[in-house]
């Protein structure tokens, strides 16, 4: 089984984000970019379905050459080999719209993505990518198995779940449960340097989308503290100053 | 030009989200002073459809079809830009729910529309622009996005955009377009649905609980809590991988971001990626007994003490303001 697992890099959880320029630039400065979580969960799993011979996993990127480190990581953790795609990712669209292409060229059994990047929380190149390719696509699911050319996913809706059989190929975004994330090893981060990073250039698209501007959250007021033993004032509290309950 | 709303049912029963998209869309319509269709696809009935009406939708198509009845992404798809098509649609609306992103991005590609998703204010069109103001970086910013394509579709967060009546009423038209084998292939099997909870992203209050409480032999307090306010559970991430709790429940950066009039945290400190997912909550309570949690940074209302003691007691203050309500 051939499987693709498309990975964002994305500015580690802890980052305290700012913005320069008027507002209209993400401050990178002292910024550690990671390979986004759910993305992990993506690989880990596509690792596992491949275990001991059985397939590939190539993992594609769509970045400029500062995103290697994280594509390294990915060949660390157990990827085959990997792709860059060498562009700025300008918006969902642009960014599924060159993986549409390489994967027009190449086929695959499995095409994976996390269920959102935690930078811009689009959850929208999944379904893109199913769409260009005529594929479904699921965008958050929780479980994933194979069997004989068929899959059975679980997806996640609102207080519940629904189970689906998909036959292969498609495009899912995975979520936590699918599978746990792997830490790379040192035979990993040994053979990770000389595993194939191939890098290919951009094919010319129209964009439908762009970020003008950033906003931070306007910042509360000071936290008002009631006494333990007094839990009743906050009731009162929350009923006629908050107006909440 | 005009726009159209997608409105998604659970069980036949519209979800407060969609009223919020309907709302939304209607605004939107205004703006533009131009018309609302709705499309409802599935087993709704007619009670159901009229409610629609009652927050500005003047048409609305219902789909029927018996092979639509259960969700399928691509067949959705498909059936809402047919809609699109009819009603000369070039603003599509969508909640930001689960299966609004799925089907968000594939419009997006079908009617070759600009996609603002998570969307929190109005469009601002000033200009002959359309920008949309959309939450980013998992809580902690907002990215201000102009879509520059003729046709738009932009999804709604979920309690961001309140619900406004305008006591209007539509007519319902029987839609039926034509549907391709292809867009079948996945098979829906089985909707579990747990019916005794308020669903987490949807909910106006949110109970949740940190490492704090100790080990999941001790939720049943949580739980009392929750239920005596109607409120959904969350949780922390360590407390849904250590298995306290299931995934569903985990908020944060790399959970679920909800944005509920209130949301009340027990026994959890606070972490940056925990507050990405809820600082966009309207009003923040925390319950910890560490004074110096960095949650309290952030919160409304505080009270510093051992949940242990504070809950049981938070319990008993809410059954006695209900009685005397
Ligand atoms: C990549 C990454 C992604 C992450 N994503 C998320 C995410 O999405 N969501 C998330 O929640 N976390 C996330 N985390 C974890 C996050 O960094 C914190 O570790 C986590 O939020 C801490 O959970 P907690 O507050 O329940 O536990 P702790 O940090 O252990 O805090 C427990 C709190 O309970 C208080 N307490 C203890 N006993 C009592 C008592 N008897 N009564 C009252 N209070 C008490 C303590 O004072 C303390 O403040 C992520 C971490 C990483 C590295
Ligand atoms: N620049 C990129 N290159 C490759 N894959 C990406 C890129 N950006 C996002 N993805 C994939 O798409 C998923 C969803 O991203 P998004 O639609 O931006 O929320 C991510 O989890 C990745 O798997």
């Amino acid at each position: 089984m051939k499987i693709l697992v498309c990975i964002s890099n994305v500015p580690d959880t802890t980052t305290k984000i700012t913005f320069t320029d008027n507002n209209t630039q993400f401050n990178t400065n002292g910024v550690q970019f990671i390979l986004n979580p759910y993305d992990e969960i993506a690989l880990a799993r596509a690792i596992e379905l491949t275990d001991g011979g059985n397939g590939s996993v190539t993992v594609i990127n769509v970045g400029e050459v500062n995103t290697e480190p994280t594509i390294r990581k990915a060949l660390a953790i157990g990827a085959t080999d990997a792709v860059r795609i060498n562009a700025k990712p300008h918006d969902a669209w642009f960014v599924a719209f060159q993986v549409s292409q390489y994967i027009k060229a190449n086929k695959f059994d499995l095409i994976l993505t996390g269920r959102e990047s935690i930078d811009y929380n689009g959850s929208k190149v999944a379904g893109m990518l199913g769409e260009l390719l005529d594929l479904p696509s699921v965008s958050i699911i929780k479980k994933l198995e194979i069997a004989g050319g068929n899959a059975t996913v679980e997806r996640e809706i609102e207080g519940g779940k629904e189970v689906l059989t998909i036959p292969l190929p498609f495009v899912a975004g995975c979520a936590e449960g699918v599978a746990e994330p792997k830490i790379p090893n040192m035979r990993g981060i040994m053979s990770a340097r000389t595993k194939s990073l191939s890098v290919i250039e951009p094919v010319e698209v129209k964009t439908f989308s762009d970020v003008i501007s950033y906003e931070t959250p306007a910042p509360r007021g000071q936290v008002k503290l009631v006494s333990a033993d007094d839990p009743a004032k906050l009731v009162e509290l929350l009923h006629t100053e908050a107006r909440v309950i | 030009m005009s726009v159209l709303v997608y409105t998604e049912n659970a069980d036949g029963k519209f979800k407060k989200s969609t009223f919020e998209a309907v709302s939304y869309a209607r605004a939107i319509a205004d703006q533009n002073k131009t018309s609302l269709t709705a499309i409802s696809i599935g087993d709704v009935g007619k009670d159901e459809l009229a409610n629609l009406g009652k927050y500005g939708a003047e048409t609305i198509l219902n789909v029927a079809n018996e092979k639509l009845k259960n969700f399928v992404n691509q067949a959705y798809a498909s059936v809402i830009a047919e809609a699109a098509k009819k009603q000369g649609a070039d603003i599509v609306v969508l909640s930001n729910s689960f299966s609004g992103r799925g089907l968000a991005p594939r419009l997006g590609v079908k009617l070759e529309a600009g996609v603002a998703d998570g969307a929190v204010s109005l469009p601002d069109q000033a200009g002959g622009k359309f920008i949309v103001k959309k939450t980013a970086f998992s809580g902690k910013a907002f990215a201000v996005v102009e879509l520059t394509s003729a046709n738009k579709v932009i999804s709604l967060t979920p309690n961001s955009y309140k619900v406004v009546e305008t006591g209007s009423t539509a007519k319902v038209e029987d839609f039926s377009p034509e549907t391709k084998a292809s867009d079948f292939t996945a098979v829906m099997k089985e909707i579990v649905r747990s019916t005794d909870k308020v669903s987490l992203p949807d909910a106006d209050i949110v109970v949740s609980g940190g490492r704090g409480l100790k080990g999941p032999e001790n939720w049943g307090m949580v739980q009392e809590l929750a239920n005596l306010l109607g409120a959904a559970l969350a949780c922390s991430k360590p407390v849904s991988d250590a298995g306290w709790r299931p995934h569903s429940e985990h908020v944060g950066q790399t959970g679920i971001a909800v944005s509920p009039n209130l949301y009340i945290a027990i026994g959890i400190s606070g972490a940056i990626q925990h507050l990405a997912g809820v600082s966009s909550s309207k009003v923040i309570v925390v319950i910890n007994k560490d004074a110096d949690a960095p949650f309290f940074k952030v919160a409304d209302y505080g009270i510093v003490g051992d949940a242990f003691e504070v809950v049981p007691k938070l319990i008993a203050a809410i059954k006695e303001y209900k009685a005397s309500a």
